[in-house]
């Protein structure tokens, strides 16, 4: 009996392969999970000839219950939006929500062709000059035409970013400050518990005041209204990543400490080798909510200042008052939300990247 | 002679190349504000229809919250022109709210404003109003018919809040002179007290025109006095009736302006006339041929950029028919004028019927002699701008020399009795004695202290 059963070797080949497979799958998965496509898994799982009733029960509770759960939402607003009359007509159901959507989508590629034919005469503008001799009249001038529903939405991404990213500038080194120092966390305590609950339209007069005094560039890098929206979200969307990195970094390993103290090291390498990688964790859950809050923020914002963005469409439609108006605001409330979840898996998919480590 | 001469001129020089015709341009990148209102048209037409790109202006068309942020933002620099209220250039010029020596080159329209109640409002006055043989009420309706609904609110002490677009609005005046001429006392400035409610029946706030049916829907103003298409928009929502236009107020009253800083106008003397001919362009455009192109500008301005609103409501005002109430159209062919009767010549006796209404409240606080009225008139209307655009446009071959009053001094006729609603003509060359006409309102040497009008 020494030589082996063909067909034992290839079964067990066979059984190496797919087990090869399921880990690739289960790999996968924590990755479907940070993106909210966990319901991929067992029909991969199915598909790979896995026990198949349980993986139906899966497939139940992950893909068909929730796309049931919208199917009944749909109907319920398709049957009861007709029902609320306003002065405006009845509120829309889906069916015209949607149009809207494709009407804007339309829309934007009309506002596309615009934009090419003034590109064109920019250009045409540009080659004058240089054929007349004065090479320095040449310029690149930005379209003068009303942004698609795509620039607004870009707008929005960009200015929350760049809010964020002050924000998280400002609060993660005060955060370690106020986690490493009780004292520094006394100090700091009672300014962030005044200032947190301060909603962003409080602090838009007073952004938009002092930006103006202070920002007079007449054709500097950023608009005004770019700043004013950005520098509000930046003040509201401080503060829980303040407080989760501070709090991050008061509750770490006290041997871990005890072993910094016996190794000398400096509050640099203290720092960046041990308070950062074990506070990772709880920074980055403040970051996650920081940018929720920096969302929601901005739109108040836009709305309140007519900042270029998603809310200035939002309160542009609801002052033009025509009867499409209110669709086309759902459609915004849609993007929003969808815009707002997106922005919530980045930051959860960075998060799961940075923190692998910790959490093993 | 002349004629065929000037259109030679044009097409050779369409011919040969557009550049010819342009103005050596100080500066060619411009941002224009604007208010959500039908009267903007001109701003939309010249950019639309590429009035702007012919003379080489790359122009942005912003719409802005309110006329507040509008006027700050043309002080500040951040839009180098605007539409604007016509009692805005020369309030801010006189320092009235805010001090800026802001100047007009180019009137935008006559007309176009009108004032409407809410339901509730209406079915109280429709008792006082008179009725034609078919039984629709007659117009134009006086406050009269709405004072005895004023006095009831009064004997109940509840308050009767009207809205209006800015304290220095034709939409201010108007309200104002359709209530006192119905003996109704709309209240008074003082340097004091800027709220202008002192002594009022009828409390008057300030509310944006594109919220206006929003807010009386909301009961927190029971009329208001707004610019199209807010008073159609009323009508087709089915909040509130229309009473009143102002074409029935004052025949051919003059409306809102383009107004720009005079630093702008001085730094950019070039500039200016580009912007000024493709406005002149865009008005002679929005009227021409029996206001043929008006369907066209509906369906313009009916885009979410500009006014937004449906398109029906918009044409309700825009092609010659007003609409009072639901189903009851009917024919006002100069609801909206924008070129005809010399509309966009910047007049002095225009400034000055402002100046008069701005003294008749209170918001200018002391007597000033007549001249004085004629010298601020002068330093914010700037016809002499307009018909150097308006020359180089004939030149062009672009527009009919007989369109524009070459000779005039500035003055218009008198207003005869029987184009104004109370009866009272009006004659720009004698503020001081048209004041002393009007039976409600500051004359003579009176003031306003402590809520008391003193001598």
């Amino acid at each position: 009996m020494t030589a082996t059963d063909p067909q034992a070797v290839a079964s067990h080949e066979r059984e190496a392969k797919r087990a090869r497979l399921f880990t690739r799958i289960n790999k996968a998965d924590s990755w479907f999970q940070v993106f909210g496509l966990s319901w991929i898994t067992p029909i991969l799982k199915a598909a790979a000839g896995d026990n198949p009733k349980a993986q139906l029960k899966e497939i139940w509770r992950l893909l068909c219950v929730p796309l049931i759960a919208i199917a009944l939402f749909l109907a319920l607003w398709a049957t009861l939006a007709p029902k609320v009359q306003t002065s405006l007509g009845a509120v829309p159901g889906p069916a015209q929500v949607w149009s809207e959507a494709v009407g804007l989508h339309e829309d934007a590629k009309i506002k596309a062709a615009k934009e090419a034919k003034f590109n064109d005469r920019v250009e045409a503008r540009n080659q004058k000059f240089i054929e007349k001799g004065e090479p320095e009249k040449v310029k690149h001038i930005a379209y003068t035409g009303a942004p698609s529903y795509y620039a607004q939405i870009w707008t929005s991404i960009k200015t929350v970013f760049f809010g964020f990213l002050i924000a998280t500038a400002i609060a993660v080194p005060v955060g370690i400050m106020a986690g490493l120092s009780p004292m520094a966390n006394s100090a700091i305590n009672p300014i962030i518990q005044i200032f947190k609950p301060v909603s962003p339209l409080a602090w838009l007069p007073i952004v938009t005041m002092v930006v103006s005094a202070t920002y007079t560039a007449d054709d500097g890098l950023f608009s005004k209204s770019f700043l004013n929206s950005a520098i509000t979200v930046t003040l509201c969307s401080l503060w829980p990543t303040l407080i989760n990195t501070a709090l991050g970094v008061a509750s770490i390993d006290k041997d871990l400490v005890s072993v910094s103290k016996v190794l000398k090291m400096n509050t640099w390498t203290k720092i960046t080798k041990l308070v950062l990688p074990s506070s990772l964790p709880l920074i980055f859950t403040g970051l996650r909510l920081s940018l929720g809050v920096g969302w929601m923020v901005l739109i108040a914002a836009e709305m309140l200042a007519q900042n270029p963005g998603l809310g200035k469409f939002v309160w542009d439609e609801f002052q033009n008052g025509s009867s499409s108006s209110l669709a086309k605001i759902m459609v915004a409330v849609f993007t929003i939300g969808i815009i707002g979840f997106m922005l919530d898996r980045l930051m959860y998919a960075v998060q799961s990247l940075f923190t692998f480590s910790a959490n093993r | 002679m002349m004629k065929p001469i000037a259109s030679f001129l044009a097409a050779t020089t369409m011919m040969v190349s557009p550049a010819l015709a342009e103005l050596a341009l100080e500066k060619d990148e411009l941002t224009f504000g604007f208010i959500k209102l039908t009267d903007m048209a001109p701003l939309a037409v010249a950019y639309e229809q590429g009035f702007f790109d012919d003379e080489g202006l790359f122009v942005t068309l912003e719409a802005q919250a309110n006329w507040k942020v509008l006027l700050d933002g043309v002080i500040d620099g951040q839009l180098a022109g605007a539409h604007m209220l016509a009692g805005q250039p020369i309030a801010a010029t006189i320092g009235f709210g805010t001090k800026a020596h802001i100047i007009t080159p180019f009137s935008m329209d006559l007309n176009g404003n009108g004032i409407t109640v809410s339901n509730k409002i209406w079915s109280e006055m429709e008792p006082f109003v008179p009725k034609m043989a078919d039984g629709r009420p007659q117009h134009p309706i006086s406050a009269s018919a709405l004072k005895p609904v004023v006095e009831q609110y009064a004997s109940e002490g509840k308050p009767f809040n009207m809205g209006m677009v800015f304290p220095v609005s034709t939409h201010n005046y108007e309200l104002r002179y359709w209530l006192a001429a119905g003996g109704i006392e709309p209240g008074f400035y003082s340097p004091e007290n800027i709220t202008g409610q002192i002594g009022a029946d009828v409390l008057l706030s300030v509310t944006p025109p594109p919220q206006m049916p929003a807010t009386m829907e909301a009961g927190t103003i029971l009329g208001y006095s707004v610019g199209e298409p807010w008073n159609q928009q009323a009508v087709a929502k089915g909040i509130g009736v229309p009473v009143i236009t102002d074409y029935e107020l004052w025949k051919n009253n003059p409306e809102k302006v383009f107004g720009i800083s005079a630093e702008f106008a001085q730094e950019n003397p070039n500039t200016t006339l580009a912007v000024v001919k493709a406005l002149i362009r865009a008005a002679m455009w929005l009227d021409e041929n029996d206001n043929a192109n008006r369907e066209e500008a509906v369906t313009l301005l009916s885009q979410p950029e500009y006014v937004g609103a449906d398109r029906d409501v918009i044409a309700a005002s825009m092609t010659g028919t007003f609409e009072y109430e639901k189903g009851d159209v009917r024919a006002v062919p100069d609801f909206n004028v924008f070129f005809r009767y010399n509309a966009t010549y910047p007049f002095y006796s225009d400034a000055i019927w402002y100046l008069t209404q701005m003294r008749r409240w209170g918001q200018i606080a002391e007597a000033k002699p007549d001249s004085w009225y004629d010298e601020v008139a002068k330093s914010v209307y700037k016809p002499e701008i307009y018909l150097e655009a308006a020359k180089l446009l004939v030149d062009e071959g672009l527009a009919d020399a007989k369109d524009f009053p070459w000779d005039s001094d500035g003055y218009k006729a008198m207003t005869p009795a029987e184009d104004i609603i109370d009866g009272i003509p009006y004659d720009g060359r004698a503020p001081n004695a048209y004041l002393e006409s009007l039976p409600i309102g500051l004359k003579g040497n009176q003031k306003i202290i402590a809520s008391e009008i003193q001598g």
